[in-house]
């Protein structure tokens, strides 16, 4: 091992000490006749010169003779296949910069700007001049003066590493710090010291910004699982609310959501065409939820509503239900499956620099907050959710006043359990579907509708906003298991001060 | 939160026959047929199944203890594994300083600690060198840690489903701080290896059966000690407690105190179970402290039925047997059977295992001689 | 498979037994009924086992199966437990072992800790099987070995592990650290696998993870990577939230040169790698090298997120020789056969092929033995070669591991591996790593096991 690196260390000094004169080398002969030789010099067993072909490839080549390269690397051995690669690479990346699609050209810009070939400069400042993405420019623009931070002339390091802090560059900060270390060595010559200077100042530059982007990625994560949390509670707490039911399979209920949605788009693959396989996700909305819900409704007309009164009973009875669903989900569907995320779900959006949002994300913060809408608008807004709140705030007089409390009930749960699918459905987006996909979060959201207290929709926001930033926020310093572990503490401090959580119903009704 | 459990102080009646009939079976029958008898004779009692059924009397202590809390004050717990495991840590952190330098690294330390470069032995093991520390530690850490938890839950009227909730959450959070390495417990693969207790080795047959005894032993007090609690006063104001704890309230006692006290009390039961389960398994992991775990021992006795001490003990045995000989036999049908037994029990038998019986025997005994209907008969059929 | 349990039995013992109590009315119905539920329960299933043994044809070899078929493991260890099956047929057809049929005794631990201590007694004391293929967990082999090493029992572990253990009565056919791991971070040291320099460490917490970045950090050391390049971080079972690692490695990472290292279990792989995707990571950028994806779990996962990132084995499904040709399509029609879930779409791995070939090396061993008695075996088992489907590999002459070879392979969008490094050769197995505990070694031939090195 150790020889490979020392191998390496060699090829680097030579390539350094041999690179400026590369070109110059073979300007004699016209370009395709020097690209011929450099392709034999390949092959060659000598260091140096596969180094120097390497380098006049790159230089003069270009895509067109990709063709060649793979002939020639059909029987290549390793070491060829070794110099073929950064070829093969630097002119895929040069062609891809001109490409139609925004995210190869960013890709290929940035893996340039990695590359440390200074011979993409020009490249990258012609494709720079007609790019119309702004976060691609901001990739060439960072990849040019991450090629230019490499320059021996500290004129152009000092502009490079000035410019760098302006863009805010994270990619440059290694190197950055590099050089600002190099001006407390004894030897270091006053051009050092300048570029050394500048590049200290980029790094605050670059530095005070990245607290902030933090800041907001930290708030945008909060956010992120807050909204997961709450798209799973919302059902459960409105359950209980109405019923003072907890359903312990609520999560299996979810499972289902997400077996839909799983069965969705494995009958999108059989029978539609392929282009409008991305439509399965949607398709399989109204599945998740009516399958949920129909589940729900024979859970409810089979075990919950002989529990009535009773919610421990209740509680270890929809165990059970869990248990039999999740061994039936294992044995039905097998291993670990997953569904595909459409395409449009795919990959996230550059709000700033440093700040990248998942698209996945941001979909189910806004599914969740669609929910939430529209499960006020029935509730408080509509007269099947007056005779809802109703039967929750007194059943018996709800009774008396000729509201039908057991199919309230019914449909309430089977209403709570679609919720459930489609909260399983919005999981499928950030993990896999498997049988026990509701046991990874639902304890969380146990904790959210305790907190949340009893049949008040702001309870349970607030609780899921509180319970899931808290957690984000932690997460850095503490790490993911202590953060929980605070996250519990606290719950337990916070129901001292309030035994029935953020909001409950006042007076002997809240005593059960 | 008002149970629909029929108060039954009078299934306590006769079983005080039952006791010295049981234990004499576990403590003499079961022993003298694991010693006597050829080794191919069919009452031949292997050291295999003697030390499987002490392993499910240890549960069925942890069983007595959580039917005290569940069945007669009316809490339900679903964290029981903590206690369970934080006894069973104990025992465990005892017997593995007791390994000695005979592990695989052969250093003084546990190997665990060994391979996560742990130096020194962390001081909070200190005291486990000393076997009476650890069984003092195996009671009173449960039994502490259950005293802050339920003095916390219980002051502020935290109950029913939200007790049940909570309890649910420090399983899950007891999971995942045993879990972690740098805990210094043993992380996932917990503590195992155990050579020997008290200089006896545990893989001697011998010291397996003394185990057994004493486990039996230790059931027969924790049985001993519910009934005398349930019995007295203070078990009474438990049972009056599940009924109605508003009306305790006002009848001018203090239910927090009382659910306090046996919250603590079965909470060192379960430390208890957990100290006999170690040596016996010879494994202690996380896993054992889990959510589903702690689940599970509530399935125990829903299904021996309630409110029935010696129901507890029924269906800790009759679950974890029903589970070892299934997974033999029908792997993939054990969850199907422990939820289908868990919605079925809620639903049709909410006595369990001693209601039916009762009821049967009720149910005959009235046929042949005519009695005229108990009370609890009455109730079930409200 | 299962054996026949006389119910009729059960009955006679139950009605006997309330026959001989005394005839209070009460008292009898009372002690009947808990009599029946305890005292005659632990007679019964002692009975049970009983006529099992008792009815069991002296002929045939048992051979124990100890993996989870149900519960979170069961996953995993299902594949395992069907290609052993598979691999016991084989040799039933061709006439069994010195002339006598194996039998197969599989029991479910249902991926509970304890359980597994319990089977495998069971497996040893009751059914007194010649040797057992099982366990996938680091904690389930650790629960077990007390057991085999008490009883003199034979286990082969199939699965990769953390080294650091070397049992007279286990032999280990997946790799050791320096089988996988450790050429796996050389390879993306060297110039060929990018020649890099910052190396995340992420792993659920658990032994093999931490055991595993243990030595890889020393190595790291070693090789004068600094300390700053190298992060370590561990994640729960189960854990599903990866944003704010994912957030870390994208800082970590920029600028280039850095790598993830992954020894992530099982259903957390999908959330983390869709998280690192969809943060804007690509493979580019920093590649993730996973020690614990093989194509068994791959099958059902959505691949999009994972092409192009690598995995280290010593087996692929797609390695090109003809006795894996001949291997993949048997499994695959062994498992339609026998109406197995997914029947012939399944695949192999890594850990199913060290299952496969582990009965087929104690089967030779036995027979070059010509006994099947654990110490005889054991012996014979040292330097024992077999052409294994991925390539032959040999038995170690003394430390109980298995010389493989080394593959680093890429993922593709079908689930396969591409081959993209392959070590030259047998890599020797060493179950006490020369960066963590040079001084150790770990020989049954001329040491009793764990030796310290002159």
């Amino acid at each position: 091992m150790r020889r490979i690196v020392g191998l390496a260390l060699v090829w680097f000094m030579v390539w350094v000490v041999t690179g400026g004169w590369a070109a110059e080398a073979h300007t004699g002969a016209s370009p395709p006749m020097q690209l011929e030789q450099a392709l034999k010099d390949l092959s060659s067993e000598e260091e140096t010169t596969r180094d120097l072909a390497i380098h006049a490839l790159i230089e003069q080549g270009d895509s067109t003779w990709l063709p060649r390269l793979d002939a020639l690397r059909a029987n290549a051995d390793r070491s060829l296949r070794m110099a073929i690669k950064p070829v093969a690479d630097a002119w895929k990346h040069r062609a891809n910069l001109t490409s139609p699609d925004a995210d190869t050209r960013r890709s290929a810009a940035t893996d340039l700007g990695t590359s440390g070939r200074t011979v993409a400069i020009p490249w990258l400042e012609a494709a720079t001049a007609t790019e119309s993405h702004r976060w691609v420019r901001y990739a060439m623009e960072e990849s040019i003066q991450l090629l230019k931070l490499a320059s021996d002339d500290p004129v152009v390091k000092a502009q490079a590493a000035a410019k760098l802090g302006e863009l805010r560059s994270q990619n440059a900060v290694p190197a950055l710090k590099t050089l600002a270390q190099g001006a407390g060595e004894p030897n270091s010559s006053e051009d050092q010291n300048h570029v050394a200077r500048v590049a200290a100042v980029a790094i605050d530059q670059i530095e005070t910004w990245n607290v902030w982007s933090t800041a907001i990625e930290t708030l945008f994560r909060g956010l992120s699982l807050s909204s997961i949390l709450l798209i799973m509670s919302v059902g459960l707490a409105i359950v209980f609310g109405l019923m003072g039911v907890i359903n312990m399979a609520h999560g299996e209920l979810m499972m289902i959501g997400a077996y839909a949605t799983f069965v969705m788009q494995e009958c999108f693959k059989l029978y539609v065409r392929p282009d409008w396989f991305d439509a399965y996700y949607l398709a399989a909305l109204p599945a998740a939820f009516l399958a949920a819900a129909l589940f729900g409704l024979v859970l409810e007309a089979t075990v919950i509503r002989f529990l009535y009164g009773r919610p421990l009973e209740t509680m270890l009875a929809t165990w059970g239900v869990s248990l039999i669903l999740i061994q039936g989900a294992r044995i039905y569907f097998g291993d670990l499956t997953a569904v595909a995320a459409p395409t449009w779900l795919n990959g996230g959006t550059q709000v700033m620099v440093g700040v990248f949002l998942p698209f996945n994300r941001l979909f189910i913060i806004g599914l969740s907050i669609l929910c939430v809408t529209g499960i006020y608008l029935l509730l408080f807004r509509s007269s099947v959710g007056l005779r809802v709140r109703a039967v929750t705030q007194n059943r018996n007089m709800s009774a008396c006043l000729g509201i039908p409390t057991r199919k309230v009930d019914a449909y309430t749960f089977a209403f709570g359990s679609g919720l459930a699918g489609i909260a399983g459905w919005a999981l499928t987006l950030v993990g896999n579907v498997e049988p026990g996909l509701g046991q990874n979060y639902i304890v969380d959201s146990f904790m959210v509708v305790v907190t949340g207290g009893v049949g008040k929709l702001a309870g349970t926001i607030i609780a899921s906003l509180g319970i899931g930033g808290l957690n984000k926020l932690m997460e850095p310093s503490f790490g993911a298991v202590y953060a929980k572990v605070l996250i519990l503490v606290l719950v337990i401090l916070f129901l001292q001060r309030r035994p029935s959580g953020l909001f409950s119903v006042k007076g002997r009704h809240a005593e059960g | 939160m008002a149970e629909s459990l029929a108060p039954r102080l009078n299934a306590e009646r006769n079983e005080g026959p039952v006791f010295w009939v049981v234990g004499f079976v576990l403590l003499f029958v079961l022993p003298v047929l694991n010693v006597l008898p050829a080794e191919d004779s069919w009452l031949h009692v292997s050291d295999f199944a003697l030390n499987r059924f002490g392993k499910f009397l240890a549960f069925a202590i942890l069983a007595l203890g959580l039917d005290l809390i569940w069945g007669y004050a009316g809490i339900l717990s679903l964290g029981q594994g903590v206690f369970f495991g934080l006894g069973a840590y104990c025992m465990g952190m005892h017997l593995m300083l007791a390994i000695g330098s005979e592990g695989v690294y052969g250093s003084a330390l546990p190997d665990f600690m060994v391979w996560n470069q742990v130096t020194a032995l962390p001081f909070f093991w200190e005291p486990f060198h000393s076997f009476t520390a650890a069984i003092l530690a195996g009671l009173l850490v449960p039994a502490g840690f259950a005293l802050l938890f339920g003095f916390l839950a219980f002051r502020s009227r935290i109950r029913g489903v939200y007790f049940a909730i909570i309890t649910q959450a420090l399983a899950l959070m007891a999971w995942l701080i045993f879990n972690r390495n740098e805990t210094n417990l043993g992380g996932t693969n917990g503590l195992t290896d155990f050579k020997t207790i008290l200089g006896f080795r545990l893989s001697e047959p011998g010291t397996q059966f003394a185990l057994y005894v004493i486990t039996v032993l230790c059931l027969g007090g924790a049985y001993l000690l519910c009934r005398w609690i349930i019995t007295s006063r203070a078990g009474r104001v438990l049972i009056a407690i599940r009924d109605s704890e508003q009306r305790v309230l006002f009848s001018g006692y203090s239910p927090a105190n009382y659910k306090l006290f046996v919250f603590v009390i079965s909470a060192a039961l379960a430390g208890l179970a957990g100290m006999l389960y170690v040596p016996q398994v010879g494994i202690i992991t996380p896993a054992q402290m889990g959510v589903l775990p702690s689940l599970e021992m509530v399935v125990w006795v829903a299904v021996g039925g309630r409110a029935t001490l010696v129901g507890a003990i029924v269906g800790a045995v009759g679950v974890n047997l029903g589970r070892s000989i299934l997974t033999n036999h029908f792997p993939e049908l054990w969850p199907f059977f422990l939820g289908g037994l868990f919605v079925v029990v809620v639903l049709l038998f909410p006595d369990g295992v001693m209601g039916l019986t009762r009821t049967v025997s009720e149910k005959i005994a009235k046929r042949n001689v005519r009695l005229s209907k108990t009370p609890a008969v009455e109730e079930e059929q409200a | 498979m299962t054996s026949p349990k006389p119910q009729s039995t059960d009955q006679e013992i139950s009605t006997s037994r309330v026959e001989g109590l005394p005839s209070r009315r009460d008292f009898l119905l009372q002690s009947s009924r808990t009599a029946a539920g305890i005292g005659v329960a632990a007679l019964l299933g002692n009975l049970g086992h009983w006529a099992l043994s008792y009815g069991a044809d002296k002929e045939p070899i048992k051979v124990g199966v100890l993996h989870s078929l149900s519960g979170t493991m069961a996953i995993s260890e299902v594949s395992l437990k069907d290609v052993v099956s598979m691999a016991v047929e084989e040799i039933n057809v061709k006439g069994g072992l010195l002339g006598r049929p194996l039998k197969l005794v599989i029991v479910d631990p249902a991926s509970n800790w304890d359980l597994f201590a319990e089977k495998a007694k069971q497996l040893l004391v009751q059914d007194k099987v010649a040797v057992v293929f099982g366990c996938w967990t680091s904690v389930s082999r650790k629960s077990v070995l007390p057991v085999f090493e008490k009883n003199n029992g034979l286990l082969f572990y199939p699965v990769q592990y953390e080294g650091e253990e070397c049992s007279r009565n286990v032999f280990y056919t997946g790799a050791a650290v320096n089988q996988q791991a450790v050429p796996a971070v050389e390879y993306l040291m060297s110039k060929e696998g990018g020649g890099l320099k910052k190396f995340y460490l992420l792993g659920t917490d658990y032994v093999y993870p931490r055991t595993t970045n243990k030595i890889l950090r020393a190595m790291l050391l070693a090789k004068k990577v600094p300390a700053a390049n190298i992060m370590e971080e561990y994640t729960p079972f189960h854990h599903q939230d990866y944003q704010t690692i994912v957030g870390k490695i994208k800082k970590f990472a920029a600028g280039g040169g850095a790598c993830v290292i992954s020894t992530i279990n099982g259903d957390s792989n999908v959330p983390f790698y869709k998280e690192f995707a969809n943060q804007g990571l690509r493979a580019e950028d920093a590649p993730i090298m996973a020690f614990s994806v093989a194509e068994d779990e791959l099958r059902g996962m959505d691949k999009t997120a994972l092409v192009g990132h690598l995995a280290a084995w010593n087996y692929y499904q797609s390695v090109d020789t003809p006795q894996n040709k001949q291997f993949v399509a048997n499994f695959k029609a062994y498992c339609k056969k026998h109406n197995l879930p997914d029947g012939d779409k399944r695949v192999t791995d890594d850990p199913i092929e060290a299952a496969y070939f582990g009965v087929h090396v104690w089967k030779q061993a036995a027979e070059k033995a010509g006994s099947i008695e654990v110490d005889a075996v054991r012996k014979a088992i040292y330097g024992q070669k077999f052409l294994a489907p991925g390539g032959e590999i040999m038995m170690d002459v003394a430390n109980h591991h298995t010389n493989k070879p080394v593959l680093i392979g890429e993922i593709l969008k079908d689930g396969q591996f591409k081959v993209v490094w392959r070590s030259k050769g047998l890599v020797k197995p060493e179950p006490w790593s020369e960066y963590t505990n040079p001084e150790k070694g770990c020989d049954w031939v001329t040491h009793q096991g764990t030796y310290k090195k002159a």
